[in-house]
């Protein structure tokens, strides 16, 4: 167990964990429609981040991720609860404007990418603490 | 440090309108960019009203339905429609409605009708020194570099809510200590005559781009002021090929007289000696299409063509049938005045196809063409091009262009850097 530092609060959640090997661009590189990751050179390209803990060691910053990720939770195709190594303001708009909305937003919580492994091939749950552990 | 809100914003914070939530998204950004408090901006230029998804248009209209207004100048950037009605854009139902209902939802909270990505050369032009919140990548880069008002990359939801609110983060190139170079960019070691052409500047921007990545930079060995086009050129290869959103130029831009007053220290912490080797490197990586035999088309005007631009576009054509079209995106603010003289009319007649509004890259135009051949003198163009329309690009000059386009076929005027 891990008490990681909240981000943007929002519903907890459990997933099998997916844990992304390179950054990514949000916009070009998931599909909002399916939560498919579609960028051909990306390590994880063919996954889908939809219901899976997304823990993501950094994002390329294009300034429509938030759209794209707004896009997704209105879609029902987001993520269970994102995972990240630093706070990416850009991406996360995504999530608070959804909020706004009073759409149901996954958490969005800060964790050292040094811990990601840990959790690789594992369900993974995301307390409304804050708490990553791993399901049993 | 935490941020710290006014008591003017705490109370328009809490409200339950449309002001309340863009107050609360900027704060919240603020919060997680680290910014201690909100400073007053003066205008604003939005990029959120391309349509990406319903969850944009809803969002706007949201806004809208709880009475919100901008409280600063703003102007939009493009939409994913041609409103008026200069090409055919090939967006379906229900997408189409929805795009629309977004692009009116946006003129319903005040923003000006601009339609365009080169909102400064359609009189958007706030003062040096000036706090704004722009989006799209190079209007915020022409913004800070060439006018010298202060802009971070503003998304989407973010732009609208700034412009909501009057109000954006203290951060990044807000402050003026943010603002200055680390790195040199030399172009000393660059022909006259190479530096003189009009490729020189898209092609240069691309390697500036993909050299300095998000820190600042100066670029010196430039005699002359080339012009704004040829600096709209370089910003708009530069954001798309790395996250540039300030350069500067010596002896050129507002806030770099000369390069001592502009490095952040006594001495760079880095030199880059362009040579011709990599100028012609970073040209020949700005084409994706291996020696094509012909093309199907020519797109220009990304960032938007200024009526200079078509100028020179009508000067090339000379009269002549195009065997290819050239798609020309622009703004509205040309449209009026290629309309005046006749001059749009000539244009199509030669087979022109003037895009207003929106642009080739961004809503589906061109016909979708399987090992379709397009070429461009927009470093912009050729670096989104391959990905968000399928064909592969080969990069010339206009003048270039234009022939390939009488021709139907690449013509190169070969000019070494």
């Amino acid at each position: 167990m891990t008490a990681a530092e909240i981000l943007v609060p929002g519903k907890a959640g459990e997933g099998e964990a997916l844990v992304l090997t390179a950054p990514i661009s949000f916009w070009g590189g998931v599909d909002a429609k399916t939560g498919r990751i579609a960028d051909v050179r990306h390590p994880q390209h063919g996954e889908v981040i939809s219901g899976r803990v997304l823990f993501l060691p950094g994002t390329i910053g294009s300034s429509s991720a938030s759209a794209v990720l707004m896009e997704l939770v209105h879609n029902g195709q987001a993520p269970a609860a994102l995972v990240l190594h630093e706070p990416d303001a850009i991406l996360l708009l995504g999530l608070i404007v959804a909020r706004e909305m009073g759409w149901e937003t996954p958490m969005a919580v800060r964790l050292g990418r040094g811990l990601f492994d840990t959790y690789r091939g594992n369900t993974v749950k995301v307390a409304n603490d804050g708490v990553l552990s791993v399901a049993a | 440090m935490s941020l710290a809100l006014s008591p003017e914003e705490q109370a328009t914070a809490a409200g339950h309108d449309g002001a309340g939530m863009a107050m609360r998204i900027v704060a919240e950004s603020a919060r997680l960019l680290g910014a201690p408090r909100l400073i007053p901006i003066c205008s604003a230029h939005i990029d959120g009203a391309l349509y990406h998804g319903d969850s944009g248009t809803l969002f706007a209209e949201r806004l809208v339905e709880g009475g919100a207004r901008v409280a600063v100048r703003s102007t939009l950037n493009v939409g994913a429609l041609d409103l008026m009605g200069c090409s055919r854009i090939r967006l379906e139902e229900p997408q189409r409605g929805m795009a629309r209902r977004m692009m009116e939802a946006y003129r319903k909270l005040g923003c000006e009708q601009s339609w365009t990505c080169a909102p400064y050369q359609a009189g958007h032009r706030p003062a040096q020194g000036s706090d704004v919140a722009w989006g799209e990548s190079n209007a915020v880069v022409f913004c800070n570099s060439v006018l010298g008002a202060r802009t971070n990359r503003y998304g989407d939801f973010l732009d609208i809510a700034c412009a909501i609110t009057g109000r954006a983060p203290d951060y990044g190139l807000h402050r003026a200590e943010n603002r200055r170079a680390r790195l040199v960019f030399d172009v000393s070691g660059l022909s006259p005559s190479f530096l003189a052409s009009e490729i020189a500047w898209p092609v240069l921007g691309s390697l500036y781009g993909r050299e300095i990545g998000d820190t600042i930079g100066v670029v010196t060995g430039i005699a002359n002021h080339p012009g704004e086009d040829a600096l709209k050129a370089f910003g708009a290869a530069a954001a798309s090929s790395g996250a540039v959103g300030l350069f500067h130029i010596a002896g050129v831009t507002p806030e770099a007289p000369n390069v001592e007053t502009i490095l952040a220290g006594p001495e760079p912490e880095a030199m880059i000696h362009v040579t011709p080797q990599m100028a012609a490197k970073a040209r020949a990586g700005l084409s994706t299409a291996a020696a094509p035999k012909t093309i199907d088309a020519v797109a220009i005007g990304s960032p938007h063509l200024s009526f200079a631009e078509f100028d020179m576009l009508e000067r090339l054509i000379a009269g002549r049938r195009l065997a290819v079209p050239i798609y020309a995106c622009t703004g509205r603010h040309v449209l009026g005045l290629l309309e005046q003289d006749g001059r749009r009319k000539r244009l199509e007649a030669s087979g022109v196809l003037i895009v207003a509004d929106t642009c080739v890259v961004v809503t589906p135009i061109m016909p979708e063409l399987a090992g379709g051949v397009l070429m461009t003198n927009s470093g912009k163009f050729a670096h989104y091009a391959p990905g968000n329309t399928g064909y592969a690009v080969l990069y010339a000059a206009l003048a270039d262009c234009v022939e390939s386009a009488v021709a139907g076929k690449p013509c190169f005027t070969d000019l070494a850097a």
